[in-house]
C-alpha cells in the first residue's frame, strides 16, 4: 500500500549564510518560498533532492518538504515549515526581516 | 578568577587556527558536510533553523568584565546585537555566518574564551552554583575542581568519541543550585572528620527517559577525584550502548546494568589506575585554588542601604527578590533578570551586557556569572552600592523584581531557532509572564518554577519543574504537555504528566487554573505552590485543570 504523494519543494540551509532555501524549477535556489519549484511526482522528487544534494558546495542538509499550490506560487504546510519561511516569533529577524527592505 | 596559562593560551590559539583551516576547507569542497558535522560541533557550530548558531563555553559560568564586553562585541559585530544564556551556563549566538565564524573564535580567544567541546559525545562545560565563592552557606568554592576538570577533560583522547554526550556538575553547596542529580555525574562538596571530599551522583538526566542520579559513592576523598572521573567514564566508554542513540547515555548504563554492576566496575577500574595519578593533578589543583582566592572585600558601612529599602519600594521589591546572602554581612549577591515581562528569558543585548560589565568592575570586583536559571549574577557586591547598582539595572531594563517568581521562567530556545524543535516555547513563556502580571497574581502565587522544553530532549528543565510544559508536535499541530511537581533542588523530582496536552493557546489559561486552585488549596500565604503539591497530591490540580468529568470517565 503505497500512500498518494504530496506535493513537496525541495529545501536545504545555504552553506555560507546558514538561512533558508528552496530550488526553483530552474534548478537554482531562491530565499522565497513561493518561487520554489512545487514537485508534484514522486520520481521528479527524488531526481531534485539528488540534484540538491549534489551542491553540497552551496547548500546543507536538503529536504523534500510538503507544500501546496497557493495564489502566489507554493505554501509550506507544516508549521515548522511556515516558520522557516518567516523567522522567529521573539525577534522580527529571519526572512521576515528582509521582507519590508 | 582563572586566566590561562601559556599552555591554555596556545592550545585555544591552536584549536581557532585548525577551525579556520577546516572551514576553508569545507568551504572549497575540500571537506563533506559529513565530514566537517563533526569537526564543527567540537567547535560549538550547528544549523539550525534559520541559521548557524554558536555555542560558546562559559565554564562554570564564571565571566569577567572584558569576557561580557567582548560577548558585546560579538554580538554587535557579526551577530544581531544580542546573545542568549543557556540552562548549562553557556552563551549562544543566533545568526553567525560560517564565513564569520573564525574571525569570532579568535575573538574569543582574545579573552581566554573559546567554544570547545560545548557540543559533541565528549564532556561538556562542567556547571556550577552561579553563586560559588560568594554563598554564605557553601562548604567550599566548587570552581576550582570545576577548572581541574575542564583541564582534565579538555581533548582527553580517551573521551572524544564517548557513546553520548558527557555532563557534569558540582556543587559547594547542600543546598544544590546546579541541578547536580540531573547530570551524567554530579559532584557535591562534603566534609567527614575534618576532611574535605566529594559525594559522587551518577546516572542523572532528563530528556526521553528522565532519571534522578543515585549516589555511587558516599564520600570521595579530594586527592582522588581526577581518577575516579576517569574510572566512571571510562567504564561508561566501555559499557555504554553505541547502537541506539537514545540508550546510550550513562544513565541508560547505568539503569540497564544496575548501580551496584556499574559500582563495582568502576571501583575496579579505579583501583587500576589510582597509582597512576602521583599527586600532579593535586598540585596542579592547588595552583588553581590560588586563582581563584576571594577579592580583597572592602568593608563599607550598610546604613545607606537600609535606609534606601524603608524609603524606596522599587529598590526594597527588587532587593526581596533578587538578593542572596553573601558570605560577608555587608555584602550580598545579586542576581540579576533577564527574564523581564514579555522578554526571551535568557536573552541580554549588548547595550545590557556592556552595562553589566560596567556595573561588574566599578562595584562588583569584575566578577559575574551565569545561572543555569538563565540569568546573571553579580556575586560580590557592597550593600553600599546596591541603590545606584539598582538605579543602573533599572536604566538598562535589567532591574526586573522576580527572580524565583513566575515569570523567572526557563525556556529553550524551542522552534523558533532549533532545528530538534518540535514546537515553541519562547512565546509560552511571554505570555505567561505578560498574562499573570497583567491579572496582578505573580506577587500572591510567590515562589513557583515554571520550566518550558521545545522538544522531548528536555533542554528547558520541563521534568523539574514545579510546573512543566513540554511543547510537542501531534499531527501537525503544536501541543503542550504539563507535568507538575518536579524539583530541580536537593530532592531532585522529576514531575508527573498532569494528563492530556494542550493547543498553543489553551496553555496560558491551564497553568491560570492550576493556580488559581493551588491559591485557593494552600494552607497560608507562606505556603508555596510545591509545598502545596507535595500535600495535597496530584488530583485536586488535575481536577482544576480537566474538571471532575475527566476524573469520573
Amino acid at each position: 500500500m503505497s500512500r498518494k504523494f504530496t506535493p513537496k519543494v525541495v529545501t536545504a540551509n545555504d552553506l555560507r549564510m546558514g538561512d533558508v532555501v528552496y530550488m526553483t524549477a530552474a534548478g537554482s535556489w531562491t530565499r522565497d518560498h513561493a518561487e520554489a519549484e512545487l514537485i508534484e511526482d514522486e520520481a521528479h522528487g527524488e531526481l531534485r533532492l539528488l540534484a540538491a544534494l549534489g551542491q553540497p558546495g552551496v547548500v546543507v542538509g536538503p529536504y523534500l518538504a510538503e507544500a501546496r499550490a497557493g495564489a502566489n506560487g507554493p505554501e509550506p504546510v507544516h508549521f515548522r515549515e511556515v516558520f522557516r519561511t518567516r523567522g522567529p516569533s521573539n525577534y522580527p529577524h529571519g526572512k521576515q526581516e528582509a521582507a519590508h527592505v | 578568577m582563572y586566566k590561562y596559562s601559556d599552555f591554555d593560551e596556545a592550545f585555544v590559539r591552536e584549536r581557532a587556527a585548525q577551525f579556520r583551516g577546516q572551514v576553508e576547507r569545507r568551504l572549497s569542497g575540500a571537506l563533506t558536510e559529513d565530514e566537517f558535522r563533526p569537526l564543527r560541533l567540537m567547535n560549538g557550530l550547528y544549523l539550525q533553523l534559520h541559521a548557524y548558531m554558536l555555542r560558546v563555553a562559559i565554564p562554570y559560568g564564571t565571566l569577567r568584565a572584558d569576557q561580557m564586553r567582548q560577548l558585546a562585541h560579538i554580538a554587535e559585530t557579526w551577530d544581531k546585537g544580542y546573545g542568549h544564556f543557556t540552562t548549562r551556563q553557556n552563551i549562544q549566538f543566533n545568526w553567525p555566518k560560517l564565513t564569520d565564524v573564525p574571525d569570532i573564535i579568535d575573538a574569543l580567544a582574545d579573552v581566554q574564551m573559546h567554544a570547545i567541546q560545548t557540543s559533541g559525545n565528549t564532556i561538556r562545560n562542567v556547571t556550577t552554583d552561579a553563586f560559588a565563592g560568594a554563598a554564605a552557606d557553601e562548604i567550599a568554592d566548587p570552581r576550582p575542581v570545576a577548572e581541574l576538570i575542564r583541564q582534565w577533560s579538555t581533548d582527553h583522547a580517551e573521551f572524544q568519541f564517548l557513546p553520548r554526550k558527557f555532563k557534569i556538575a558540582i556543587t559547594g553547596s547542600a543546598d544544590d543550585r546546579a541541578v547536580i542529580r540531573a547530570h551524567d555525574v554530579g559532584l557535591q562538596i562534603v566534609e567527614k572528620d575534618g576532611e574535605t571530599g566529594f559525594r559522587v551522583f551518577v546516572g542523572g538526566g532528563l530528556g526521553r527517559t528522565p532519571m534522578v542520579g543515585q549516589e555511587l559513592r558516599a564520600f570521595l576523598p579530594k586527592a582522588d577525584l581526577l581518577p575516579y572521573l576517569e574510572a566512571i567514564v571510562s567504564t561508561y566508554n566501555l559499557m555504554g550502548r553505541r547502537d541506539n542513540k537514545y540508550k546510550a547515555r550513562i544513565k541508560i548504563t547505568v539503569f540497564e546494568n544496575g548501580i551496584d554492576a556499574f559500582r563495582a566496575a568502576t571501583e575496579e577500574e579505579f583501583a587500576r589506575i589510582r597509582p597512576s595519578f602521583e599527586g600532579v593533578d593535586q598540585a596542579m589543583l592547588r595552583e588553581i585554588e590560588a586563582q581563584f582566592a576571594l577579592p580583597d572585600f572592602e568593608a563599607a558601612p550598610v546604613e545607606f542601604y537600609e535606609r534606601a529599602l524603608e524609603v524606596d519600594p522599587l529598590f526594597r521589591s527588587w532587593a526581596s527578590q533578587n538578593l542572596t546572602a553573601h558570605r560577608r554581612a555587608d555584602h550580598a549577591i545579586v542576581t540579576v533578570s533577564l527574564k523581564a515581562h514579555g522578554e526571551t528569558p535568557g536573552d541580554a543585548s549588548a547595550e545590557q551586557m556592556r552595562v553589566l560589565a560596567e556595573i561588574a568592575e566599578r562595584y562588583g570586583y569584575g566578577e559575574l556569572r551565569i545561572s543555569h536559571e538563565q540569568n546573571v549574577v553579580l556575586p560580590h557586591l557592597r550593600k553600599a552600592d546596591l541603590p545606584a547598582v539598582h538605579a543602573q539595572l533599572l536604566r538598562a531594563g535589567l532591574a526586573t523584581a522576580n527572580v524565583g517568581l513566575l515569570s523567572d521562567i526557563i525556556a529553550c530556545p524551542g522552534m523558533d531557532y532549533c532545528a530538534l524543535a518540535t514546537a515553541r516555547s519562547i512565546p509560552v513563556a511571554q505570555e505567561l509572564a505578560t498574562h499573570f502580571r497583567k491579572i496582578g497574581l505573580e506577587e500572591e502565587i510567590g515562589a513557583l518554577k515554571i520550566k518550558i522544553s521545545g522538544c522531548i530532549n528536555a533542554c528547558g528543565h520541563h521534568h523539574v519543574g514545579h510546573i512543566g510544559i513540554l511543547g510537542l508536535d501531534r499531527a501537525g499541530v503544536e501541543n503542550y504537555q504539563i507535568t507538575l511537581g518536579g524539583d530541580a533542588g536537593p530532592a531532585t523530582t522529576i514531575g508527573e504528566r498532569a494528563g492530556p496536552g494542550f493547543a498553543y493557546d489553551e496553555v496560558v489559561p491551564a497553568i491560570e487554573r492550576i493556580l488559581r486552585a493551588y491559591l485557593a488549596l494552600r494552607a497560608d500565604r507562606a505556603e508555596s505552590f510545591i509545598e502545596a503539591f507535595r500535600r495535597l497530591g496530584p488530583a485536586p490540580f488535575k481536577e482544576a485543570l480537566y474538571g471532575e468529568a475527566r476524573d469520573a470517565a
